[in-house]
């Protein structure tokens, strides 16, 4: 078994472009549950449309890359609205609902046979990337130390999105300290007495969808701008989930907890799959108990068990308080 | 210290209402909240139906009723929190018919719940601060600038740490709300609706729960806000408490407005024994008082047996 192989790889995920884009959906999320506690169960929903804005308007309609972008945001802000207006008046229950329906109404459209000339259909889209890599004004070959070198490409990427992260995470940290961040804070212990105090509970609710929505959005494109392709399948409903596990991990209603979530969430994948795959291929695990294609099923096997040690444990998450969660149960 | 019942505030009150007749629907002199044919139905349920009721400006006004009469209910159409089936009511003269609660709240109604709602993961601090109006850091963008909003915060600071000390409070103030007990719950309530600086309170069972040595102070407090020049509408049982500060009794049953007047006159009343004391009276607080009242009882009852007898 080659250790070494293990935590180079490991390490190597901690800080590449999954971790990333699953730490900006997971900050989108932070807004909408940890704060305000809005149940958004469609949050792929936003990266989805986002990534199609981006590759729909360089592809098909050949606008450039910052007009692509801003299509794309603009999507995620009307999808936000679209979602909000009918539901936010209505229990929580029903922005659950609605939203993980429209995440999967949007996946499924993109991948329609009818859309194929748009969205690529089922084969998806490629060839949008290139106006973000056109701005990279690093020359060609590898950056970075330790397990950390990447390729000027990716280099660059991983830059821009990690500053996007610390940059939305200093302006989370200064809106939940300011009177805006109070009254959704409010919102998610007892909307109606948000109300009774003279607050217009449904528009902040709405404007906390669409800033998080934003984040999904930002996450979008870096997942279609990492891998250079949109693969609708890629925005199924397990990434949400992904997004809430991270966020949970890390702890909810901290700023830095859905991005600590997902760099440990990412880190322990990769380190459990690079194991079991060394371990087989070592004769460590012999075949009778599981071969190489069984890798992916009991890694997320092991990972649900892992997340309900951390959830009889430690409920709070690594930054949560205790004390907090105690007050639930009063 | 608390103004006392022989304040100017209790006796303009009380001059102003000495006039009034006291019959269900009667006009005041002066009302700031007129409620007309205002019917809420559950199903088959008819929970409120009030024919016509007004609220006389800057006294204090109770409204008592046996469980389930539908005062809750009402306080909910009022504010805005639920919607009748019909009705009209209007609020120092602007009519209120589908303004949501937040803009009824804003146009100076605060209620508070019968069913405490302290925000239990922000500090007492916080909910006090929220309560404050026309807050610069409301706005999305310029919460992000702490320069425009940090001032301004300051003076609301200084007026929640005030009320806090009114209510007992301040030692409390960094504390979670949700780690306070039901009572001290009750009087964080009371003082985050004072915060929204209203022209009318309306309290909803204000007193269930809070011991009675902090009930003496807090009814100084609400002969305080009719003292600034605050209109009171309270729900509440303790009948003594009613009595004690109450200008004018509104008293409900089943949905119906079946009397109203000052104190004295209506907890005589027939029809007011009959629909609520009758059926449902509030636990002594102690035994002299369990001892007093048994003796009235008795005394009531052989007054109705000699009545009978005659
Ligand atoms: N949401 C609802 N759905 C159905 N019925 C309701 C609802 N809310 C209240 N009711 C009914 O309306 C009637 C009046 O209830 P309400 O809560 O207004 O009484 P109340 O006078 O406040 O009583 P209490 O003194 O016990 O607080 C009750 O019979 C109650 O069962
Ligand atoms: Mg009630």
């Amino acid at each position: 078994m080659d250790f070494g192989v293990i935590f180079d790889n490991t390490l190597n995920s901690l800080f590449n472009a999954e971790a990333l884009y699953l730490a900006l959906a997971a900050v989108g999320l932070n807004i909408h549950f940890g704060y305000t506690g809005l149940l958004n169960f469609g949050q792929v929903g936003f990266l989805a449309i986002a990534a199609y804005g981006l590759g729909v308007g360089v592809t098909y309609l050949g606008l450039p890359f910052f007009a692509s972008i801003a299509l794309g945001l603009a999507l995620a802000v009307l999808l936000a609205l679209l979602l909000g207006i009918p539901t936010l008046r209505l229990r929580a229950d029903y922005l659950a609902i609605v939203t993980i329906a429209s995440s999967e109404v949007i996946r499924l459209v993109a991948r329609s046979a009818a859309m194929r000339d748009i969205t690529g259909g089922s084969s998806g889209l490629t060839g949008f990337a290139g106006g973000f890599y056109d701005l990279n004004p690093l020359s060609d070959g590898t950056y970075g130390f330790g397990p950390w070198i990447y390729n000027e490409n990716r280099f660059w990427l991983l830059l821009v999105g990690w500053s996007l992260v610390v940059l939305g995470s200093i302006m989370i940290f200064m809106l939940m300290r300011s009177p805006w961040g109070r009254i959704l804070k409010a919102i998610r212990e007892d909307e109606d007495a948000v109300r009774s105090l003279g607050k217009n509970v449904v528009g902040y609710k709405m404007q906390s969808l669409v800033l998080g929505g934003l984040f999904g959005a930002l996450a979008g494109f870096v997942f279609a701008i990492a891998n250079s392709s949109i693969q609708p399948d890629n925005y199924g409903t397990q990434l949400t989930f992904f997004a809430y596990t991270a966020l949970i991990l890390g702890g909810t209603a901290r700023v830095l907890g859905p991005v600590a979530g997902s760099i440990i969430f990412i880190g322990l994948f990769v380190f459990l799959e690079n194991t079991l795959v060394q371990a087989i291929n070592a004769d460590i695990i012999p075949e009778s108990i599981m071969n190489s294609n069984q890798v992916g099923i009991v890694r997320g096997i092991l990972v649900g068990l892992g997340l309900m040690l951390l959830m009889i444990f430690r409920p709070q998450g690594i930054f949560g308080d205790k004390k907090e969660l105690a007050l639930d149960a009063r | 210290m608390p103004a006392d019942s022989t304040s100017t505030a209790a006796s303009k009150a009380a001059a102003a209402l000495a006039d009034v007749e006291p019959r269900p629907g009667v006009p005041k002199p002066d009302p700031i909240l007129i409620a007309d044919g205002v019917a809420r139905r559950f199903g088959g349920l008819t929970a409120v139906e009030v024919d016509h009721l007004e609220v006389q400006r800057g006294v204090i006004t109770a409204l008592i009723g046996p469980n389930g009469a539908g005062k809750t209910t009402f306080f909910n159409l009022l504010t805005g929190f639920d919607k009748p089936n019909e009705g009209t009511w209007s609020f120092e003269g602007s009519d209120l018919g589908g303004v949501p609660a937040h803009k009824v709240a804003r146009k100076g109604m605060v209620r508070t719940f019968q069913l405490t709602k302290a925000l239990s993961k922000l500090s007492v601090m916080d909910n006090m601060r929220l309560g404050a109006t026309g807050q610069k850091g409301e706005n999305f963008f310029r919460a992000l600038i702490p320069g425009i909003w940090t001032g301004q915060q300051k003076e609301i600071d200084e007026r929640a740490l005030d009320l806090l000390g009114r209510f007992k409070l301040d030692a409390k103030k960094d504390d979670f709300a949700g780690s306070l007990s039901g009572g001290q719950r009750k009087l964080l309530e009371m003082a985050r609706a004072l915060m929204v600086e209203p022209t009318m309170v309306m309290l909803d069972e204000p007193m269930a729960g809070v011991n009675p040595a902090l009930t003496q102070s807090l009814l100084g407090h609400v002969k305080d806000l009719r003292e600034q020049g605050m209109t009171v509408l309270f729900v509440e049982h303790d009948m003594d408490m009613v009595r004690d500060i109450s200008d004018w009794v509104v008293v409900m049953a089943q949905g119906k407005i079946v009397a109203e007047g000052p104190p004295d006159s209506v907890m005589a009343d027939q029809a007011v024994i009959d629909a609520y004391l009758g059926a449902h009276h509030d636990a002594p607080l102690s035994v002299e008082e369990e001892q007093a009242q048994l003796a009235e009882a008795e005394a009531e009852l052989e007054a109705l047996q000699e009545e009978r007898e005659k």
